[in-house]
């Protein structure tokens, strides 16, 4: 029973990783892209970490691997939210679709680096 | 399919999914696109790490070294994102 909760949860943690890595290469704009792998990967990485955990049954290394979800879940959005604040000082405009909202040259055309 | 054989094949997987994430890391069009790409394969490392201490048996040692590699992932980030906001080289 154990055996196929864990598997359970990590096949789930691997499939999160796959949607974020998706999100990395389909979409449009830098924002989109850390917005996906930002959430898919913390999630992802603590359900397959806690399947893990559970695999390994009640002892201090199981303790481990859930003090590495509490600190992915900790860091992984401190780190984006780093990178995004560095991005939007630095002028980088999130792209839209269509005509940018009056007045402002936001997001013009789809951002070049 | 012994449990073995299932971390075996999750891993193979997640390699894959590193392989994909390294296109968008290389290609990316500028230096951002390559930090989000560089933190995701991070994340995705450590679980590697920890599924291959499973297979291996020697969960104990692969714990410290994925937890050590998480820190440094986020330390790196965070170098990274910290230079960006001063130098402001895209």
């Amino acid at each position: 029973m154990l055996e196929v909760l864990s598997g359970l949860l990590i096949a789930c943690g691997i499939f999160l990783f796959a949607s974020g890595t998706l999100g990395l290469l389909r979409l449009p704009d830098f924002y989109c892209r850390m917005h996906a792998t930002g959430k898919c990967d913390t999630l992802g990485a603590s359900l397959a970490l806690i399947g893990c955990a559970l695999y390994n049954g009640f002892s201090l290394v199981s303790l481990k691997i859930l003090f590495i979800v509490l600190f992915i879940f900790l860091a992984n959005p401190t780190a984006t939210h780093a990178i995004g604040r560095a991005a939007l000082v630095n002028q980088v405009f999130p792209w839209t679709r269509g005509p940018s909202p009056a007045g402002s040259n936001f997001g013009k055309e789809r951002e070049e680096e | 399919m012994s449990m073995n054989d299932f971390f075996l094949w999750m891993s193979l997987i997640l390699g894959f999914l590193v392989l994909v994430s390294l296109y968008r890391g290389i290609g990316g069009p500028g230096f951002l696109n390559r930090i989000v790409a560089i933190n995701d394969i991070g994340t995705k490392s450590v679980v590697i790490l920890v599924l291959m201490g499973l297979v291996i048996q020697r969960v104990d040692m692969f714990v410290d070294i994925s937890l050590a590699y998480a820190l440094l992932n986020f330390i790196g980030t965070l170098a990274a994102a910290k230079y960006l906001e001063r130098k402001g080289a895209i």
